[in-house]
């Protein structure tokens, strides 16, 4: 499929559905439908299929014992082991574990190469892409706390503290939050990113775009209901909570772009189980990074090893017998 | 093809360009097979000594390959059984988010600016058909959805690139989710057997291996002839006669190495290196005419291949009722040794716990597989000043070390050979640090790429290993390039002819025979390449 049509279908997909949701809650009518319904069925499908797809994995066996090593392994005891690249041991494998989730150890080592006369190729630093990422990341899971302020009352002191920090330089009124601007900054970077870099531009297939898109979407629409529109807040907590308690109730007078921002919300959670968004489940998962390297220390069972066709000795002596008796080999029988 | 019709480096690269693509999308880029850039299919002969399926004569230039006609169900039924089985592929298959830090990290596509040597695209050849048949958002939207039909086209361009891939894991380094497109290939190539697509220079030493005990298919007898070849070299060389003990029963340890390292130059030098440092040790030790290969070419045909070659490791040990196995310098061999003969053919519980019988070193990180890494056991001998070496006889040599992809990215195997050479020689320069270590490049020619008429990709591939080769050359004037495994003292060999003239390869433990000072020794005047051990020493005499 041609990058850009891609691009651009996916975009126009995505307006769609914000258009849809924008015109829907302007209908007193569907109301329910756009602030209850659907937010519901959204959260049902993300818990039962994030839980259903990770369970399908775990259900599939790990055959082989195949840790990536990246450092030194255990061996002689005078070699320094690197516990953390080639871990040896369950602390060295929560530590990798934890790099890895916590601060993307391995995209940090991302290198460019780039062509040059000769022909020679050099290694350039190339962090852009890990800071984007961690940006990206930690702000989204910023603005998830922070958002606990409409499901729960009275608000916990963390969110109150959080929210206070994220708004620390007291910019506009009301504050904008940095992780708002951090999030919306670091998507865009990824966006751009795609569309820049050749190749990324052309291995991008239209599920690499939309989530991007629908993620954009939800934190622009965010940003104008706080600090444009200003949407009455008692009221969409009231009907968070409704929500949260199980007994919705639908406010009347919304700003629609409130609608616009929860229903994408709702396409994202719905969506992400079908998606490649489900690589926040299948870190934890990987094999060959959630293994010791401990691979001729201790044994390592695969539940479905059946036995296979070998070449036995007594057929190999059989055939060449003569001639190893011949060379003074010594031989089994006679 | 051979190295002679290659245009010269400077040309080879002139069309790479890693920002130029190719006008159409990549799954309507039609797959075209260049002289050059693949290999030759597996000859039926061999595929019947294996009960592989499919055997006949095709070529990939045909149009007709000469497949079943439910090819497409097979290799579909193939894909779902190892969907279940793989926890490894059914994840990759799913988790890959492009993000495209992979791309500039194999060496086929830095060496051909081929996009579809990019590892995220290589898994996306085989990813898109996932998602079509196996994915409910695939088989809802289609292309729109990622998804494409395997088609006879998309099966050609499987074989293509999956045998334009050597396993050589490093993008999975790179990768945030670890994703290994050795996986990916491991198990594309299994689904091309299935219908009968394989090349001859993985399938013949299969082959062999399983016949004849080792992959280049030499008999017993021929076995012995060549390694006493060797011992008449040695003795030439150091004055010394060693006795080789060959299926010596009831030996302390069973010693396997690679067949590559009986065969050739520079192989042959390592491997009598390993006949001296033994016999300077009095090791109760024995070859094995039956397990006469470390090597296991069944890594790049299937699962079921690696086993069966492998059983013949234990099986011999059993039979020969050693305590434990020392293998020898291989790169891929200790991807299946360290990775999955216990699994397989395990549990050896017939033979003992390593323990050095000079040092009394247990070697702990062996104590399942009972299998030591010959620089393992030779770095703890150092360490324990158990052998008298004179690194000055190494001199002539300005050295680098190329670390072999298994050993670094399988096993974690990166400090004990440093040590080694550290102290064999005086002259040790490390390549820059982006490709060695963790990070190293292929040589360009693993995974059963290593043949003549796969030329051209070799060179290619190789290019980002000849690049970081030639720094160190130019910088430092190393003229030797060590290395410890059989393909790569092949492939490299040829690397460093056509990118870095000057350069020659050898193994580590040619270097340690080299500066062994063993008992009874005539002065040494001769290295083990029988070449003056000092510069001008022959005008001297």
């Amino acid at each position: 499929m041609n990058a850009w049509f891609s691009l651009v279908a996916t975009l126009i997909l995505v307006a769609i559905l914000a258009l849809i949701s924008y015109l829907g809650a302007a209908s007193a009518s569907l109301g329910t439908l756009f602030g209850v319904v659907i937010p519901y069925v959204a959260m049902a499908i993300f818990v039962v299929g994030v839980i259903y797809r990770i369970v399908r994995w775990a259900k599939v066996p790990v055959p082989f014992r195949i840790p990536t090593t990246c450092g030194q392994a255990k061996s002689l005891p005078w070699i320094k082991a690197d516990n953390l690249e080639s871990p040896y041991n369950t602390w060295g494998l929560i530590g990798r574990m934890a790099l890895e989730v916590l601060l993307f150890r391995s995209l940090f080592r991302n290198t460019k190469a780039e062509l040059r006369d000769g022909p020679r190729v050099t290694y350039g630093s190339a962090k852009w892409l890990w800071l984007a990422g961690i940006l990206f990341h930690y702000s989204f899971l910023t603005i998830i706390v922070r958002h606990l302020r409409f499901f729960i009352e009275p608000v916990p002191s963390f969110v109150e503290l959080l929210s206070s920090v994220d708004g620390f330089f007291q910019i506009l009124i009301p504050t904008v939050f940095l992780t708002d601007v951090a999030l919306l900054a670091a998507a865009s970077y990824l966006f751009l990113r795609r569309v820049a870099i050749p190749q990324v531009r052309y291995i991008s297939l239209p599920a690499d775009y939309f989530p991007l898109f629908l993620i954009l979407g939800i934190g622009i629409s965010g940003l104008l209901m706080r600090n444009v529109w200003k949407v009455d807040l008692y009221s969409v907590k009231q009907l968070a909570m409704g929500l949260f308690t199980l007994h919705p109730t639908v406010p009347a007078g919304i700003n629609p772009v409130f609608y616009v921002h929860l229903f994408l919300v709702s396409v994202l959670l719905a969506y992400f189980p079908f998606s490649k968004l489900m690589h926040a489940g299948g870190v934890f998962l990987s094999p060959t990074r959630n293994m010791r390297n401990v691979n001729r220390s201790e044994r390592w069972v695969n539940p479905w090893n059946y036995p296979v066709k070998v070449h036995t000795y007594e057929e190999y002596e059989n055939e060449f017998r003569a001639k190893m008796k011949e060379a003074g080999i010594p031989v089994d029988k006679e | 093809m051979s190295l002679e019709k290659l245009p010269n480096p400077q040309q080879l690269m002139t069309n790479v360009n890693f920002k130029r693509l190719p006008d159409t999308p990549w799954m309507e880029t039609p797959t075209v097979f260049r002289e050059g850039t693949y290999s030759y299919p597996a000859a039926g002969k061999n595929l019947r000594i294996l009960d592989l399926s499919n055997p006949r004569a095709w070529s990939p230039l045909d149009a007709d390959w000469k497949l079943p006609d439910n090819w497409q169900e097979i290799i579909l039924k193939g894909f779902k059984e190892r969907l279940e089985k793989f926890r490894s592929f059914r994840l990759f298959m799913d988790i890959c988010v492009r993000c495209g830090a992979c791309a500039d990290k194999c060496h086929f596509f830095i060496g051909s600016g081929d996009p579809k040597n990019m590892p995220v695209l290589r898994a996306e050849l085989i990813r898109s058909v996932y998602r079509k048949d196996f994915t409910l958002l695939g088989k809802m939207l289609g292309r729109f959805g990622g998804g494409r039909e395997l088609t006879i086209d998309v099966l050609k361009e499987w074989f293509y690139y999956f045998f334009q891939c050597t396993e050589c894991r490093r993008c999975s380094v790179f990768c945030p989710y670890g994703i290994d497109t050795a996986e990916v290939t491991m198990i594309g190539r299994e689904l091309l057997n299935l219908v009968g697509l394989n090349i001859n220079w993985v399938i013949e030493p299969v082959a062999n291996c399983f016949r004849t005990g080792n992959h280049l298919g030499i008999p017993p007898h021929g076995l012995v002839d060549m390694w006493e070849f060797m011992n008449d070299d040695i003795k030439d060389i150091t004055g010394i006669h060693i006795d080789l003990p060959i299926n010596k029963k009831g030996a302390e340890i069973l010693f396997v190495t690679p067949s590559g390292d009986y065969f050739a130059d520079p192989g042959t030098y390592t491997c009598m290196g390993y006949m001296m440092l033994f016999h300077e040790l009095g090791l109760d030790y024995t070859w094995s005419t039956y397990a006469s290969e470390g090597g296991n070419f069944g890594l790049f045909t299937s699962h079921e291949m690696i086993k069966r070659l492998n059983a013949k490791i234990y099986a011999e040990a059993k039979r020969l009722k050693v305590k434990w196995i020392l293998g020898g310098e291989c790169g891929h061999m200790w991807r299946v040794m360290h990775q999955y003969m216990e699994t397989m053919n395990g549990p050896a519980d017939f033979l003992e716990e390593p323990v050095s019988p000079f040092t009394g070193t247990k070697f702990e990180n062996s104590k399942q597989t009972k299998m030591v890494h010959i620089t393992e056991f030779t770095s703890d001998l150092i360490k324990h000043n158990k052998l008298k070496l004179d690194p000055s006889r190494n001199d002539r040599y300005r050295v680098t070390f190329h670390d072999s992809c298994n050993p670094a990215r399988a096993a974690g195997l990166l400090e004990e050979p440093r040590y080694v050479i550290r102290n064999v020689c005086n002259n040790f320069f490390e390549m820059p640090e982006n490709t060695i270590r963790e990070q190293t490049y292929c040589c360009g020619g693993g995974a059963g790429l290593g043949n003549d008429e796969n030329m051209e990709m070799r060179m290619r591939g190789g290019f980002p290993r000849a690049n970081a080769l030639r720094h160190v050359r130019d910088k430092h004037g190393v003229n030797r390039l060590l290395c410890m495994c059989a393909i790569d003292r092949a492939t490299l060999s040829t690397l460093a002819e056509y990118w870095t003239p000057e350069v020659d390869v050898g193994g580590i433990h040619e270097l340690v025979a080299n500066a062994l000072i063993m008992k009874g020794e005539k002065e040494r005047t001769l290295d083990l390449r029988g070449e003056p051990l000092r510069e001008g020493a022959e005008e001297e005499e």
